[in-house]
């Protein structure tokens, strides 16, 4: 099955300047209960979204509730997605319209859960986040996956990213990895056999 | 140059290593439940994929299921749907289910180490970040998101980058009091939340290896809060003696095949480690965590840390957490009066766990302001606590004794701590609304927290041995 392809992500983005966002954060447990892939988006970020889990009381001051702030990139601060493997969180992320997370440091698991999902984790330095984050809310990022680079339009300061060249190529195509797994089923075979 | 007992099992299990890519690593063992599997097997059915290896695939119910009544159905909708998805799922793929009111039954990492289908040198993954658990068996075990459940249903194998290694070395006694969830709280209040991140971590030393196979299975447990891809320890004698009679451990003669290789487990002399950390067990104190991270632990008797103590990018973190836990910078922790006591979870809910907190309570009284949850861990664990007279113990005290569950350490089923009441819980995470909207929760061991249970507030269980 192809999936989205990434490569050019241009866009304002959403300033959420906090460390250690762990996925209980992103998307509680109690909304664990699908069995589907869809809807997560309403219930990203819920319980600090909205005031005693009540959808008509935005929390005033939380970054998703001021109409000041959007686009398609989240900028967060080091070691977002800590926690639980809920891959629930990326889906959450994607479903409400984020295609790419940026901080300075991200958990693995989230990180794979992310790059499954058609949502690309950027590392950057701390110094790159800490410019993001001075910046007005109307400025935009761009984050070039071919190149490997983030920028900020406005003051040309840019940094490169690392992505492992395998996932690289699978977002710039859309491949996925299962089915390059079951292409490879003979040597899977040989490997089982291997051992006996 | 020698091998790691990380490199040891990761080489054997390499199907082909893509150029600069991941490599395709085989998977012996793979755990599901209910929550994180129904999108793998929505996914294989668009496919029209069967599961490839379905023996090897092993599941249970557990995130979602009620701890009191089990017999009865599942009050709420939605997390009966996602079992009986779980039951159809497994009967449609030929998956062994050890479902609700089956003798197996209980929380998948609690499960597959008592019925010995978790094995040293083995490759071992499951929709669950505490997967780490079964690493204390020497193996990589780690926990994985849907996609890949769905990679492993289909063909077995994973795509995996390997991780740094890191070691932990502990030596030295542990003091009177201290076990071992106070060592690895003790870690991650030392290293944080992302102190191992991007890596495997392996904890050796004199403590560990004195250590018995519950309280190792604890420490790996919480490799995953320090950021850890997985956490292993060397199998030894005690990790074969615990094996040796379990239903699945492999019998006879190929018992004594299995034991020979299990022996080659372990980390060269001269293996070299990206990181390594040293710790005196002597040192460590019964620990508490007083913030909304696993890393923001301090020693019963220290006091809550100063905002004007910890590094200016700390700060904002701290003051929001204290905000959060309603409690105060700078203050001791101790008598903070407690109105929850939960003792389970895959930390903490072993029948070794059950045992520690019935000897220690055993003809004391439950403090007043306090309702305490006792979970175990799985069906085996209660049978065993039941015949021990546990629960009769537990009864005399003024606890209850419920049914297997994840329970209130992620309050998916009832099992909720209300808004602003704090819990002292054996669990492993004290996130924001972790047991329920609101929820405060102070992370401690199941010593700690039976003696939270007995006098109401925070103290030191030393103070009553
Ligand atoms: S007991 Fe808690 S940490 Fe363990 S598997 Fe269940 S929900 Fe996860």
């Amino acid at each position: 099955m192809s999936k989205e392809k990434i490569n050019i992500i241009h866009s304002r983005f959403v300033p959420l300047n906090m460390e250690n966002v762990d996925t209980d954060q992103i998307i509680p447990a109690r909304f664990l209960k699908a069995t589907t892939r869809e809807g997560f988006g309403n219930n990203l970020f819920r319980d600090w979204r909205y005031e005693n889990d009540d959808v008509s009381k935005p929390k005033a001051g939380f970054v998703l509730n001021e109409s000041k702030f959007s686009g398609e990139i989240l900028v967060a601060a080091k070691n977002f997605g800590c926690g639980s493997s809920r891959e629930h969180a990326a889906w959450a992320l994607h479903d409400y319209g984020f295609k790419a997370v940026v901080s300075s440091f991200f958990a693995d698991i989230f990180k794979n859960n992310a790059l499954n999902n058609g949502v690309l984790p950027v590392t950057v330095s701390e110094n790159f986040l800490q410019s993001i984050f001075a910046l007005n809310e109307n400025e935009s990022l761009l984050i070039d996956l071919e190149k490997q680079q983030i920028s900020i339009p406005s003051s040309g300061l840019s940094e490169s990213f690392d992505i492992n060249a395998y996932k690289k190529n699978c977002l710039l195509n859309g491949y996925d990895d299962i089915d390059y797994l079951i292409s490879i089923k003979e040597d899977i075979i040989q490997h089982e056999n291997s051992l006996k | 140059m020698g091998k790691t007992l990380f490199d040891k099992i990761w080489e054997k299990h390499i199907v082909k290593q893509i150029d600069n890519g991941p490599a395709v690593l085989y998977i012996d063992r793979h755990f599901i439940h209910e929550v994180t599997s129904p999108q793998a097997f929505n996914g294989l059915d668009k496919r029209g994929v069967k599961v490839f290896r379905p023996q090897q695939t092993i599941a249970t119910a557990d995130h979602n299921v009620p701890t009191l009544n089990q017999q009865l159905p599942i009050k709420d909708l939605l997390s009966r749907q996602q079992v009986d998805a779980l039951i159809q799922n497994c009967s449609n793929h030929g998956i062994e289910l050890y479902g609700l009111g089956h003798p197996n039954q209980g929380i998948v990492h609690v499960i597959g180490p008592e019925l010995g289908i978790t094995q040293p040198g083995m490759t071992i993954v499951c929709g669950d970040s505490h997967t780490s658990t079964h690493g204390a068996f020497g193996n990589i075990a780690f926990g994985i998101g849907t996609s890949e459940v769905e990679m492993v249903l289909a063909t077995q194998c994973l795509l995996q980058s390997k991780p740094k290694l890191m070691r932990i070395t502990i030596d030295g006694t542990l003091q009177k009091g201290v076990v071992s969830k106070d060592i690895v709280l003790y870690i991650l209040s030392k290293i944080s939340s992302s102190g191992a991140t991007g890596h495997a971590i392996e904890f050796a030393g004199s403590a560990i290896r004195n250590l018995s196979m519950e309280a190792r299975m604890t420490i790996c447990n919480m490799s995953i809060e320090m950021g850890g891809r997985c956490g292993l320890i060397a199998p030894d004698e005690v990790t074969f003696e615990y094996m040796k009679d379990k239903p699945f451990a492999p019998k006879h003669t190929y018992w004594e095949k299995a034991l020979a290789e299990w022996k080659k487990l372990f980390s060269d002399e001269d293996a070299v480690f990206d990181k390594e950390i040293h710790i005196n067990a002597a040192e460590i104190p019964p620990m508490i965590t007083y913030g909304t991270n696993p890393g923001m632990g301090i020693g019963i008797n220290e006091n809550i840390p100063t905002v004007e103590s910890v590094s200016e990018t700390d700060k904002k973190g701290l003051t929001a957490s204290l905000e959060y836990m309603g409690l105060n910078a700078g203050l001791p922790i101790k008598g903070k009066k407690i109105d929850y006591v939960f003792i389970g979870s895959c930390t903490n809910s072993r029948i070794e766990d059950l045992r520690l907190v019935a000897d220690f309570v055993k003809g004391k009284q439950k403090a007043q302001n306090v309702e305490v949850w006792i979970v175990p861990g799985s069906k085996q664990v209660e049978k065993q606590a039941i015949h021990e007279g546990l629960d009769k113990i537990f009864e005399a005290s003024g606890f209850h004794l419920r049914q297997p569950g994840c329970s209130a350490c992620l309050g998916m089923n009832e099992d909720k701590i209300p808004a602003g009441k704090y819990c002292i819980s054996t669990s492993n995470r004290n996130f924001e609304g972790r047991q329920g909207a609101g929820a405060r929760t102070l992370l401690a061991s199941p010593l700690t927290a039976a003696a939270a249970a007995i006098s109401g507030e925070v103290m030191d269980v030393r103070d009553l041995l």
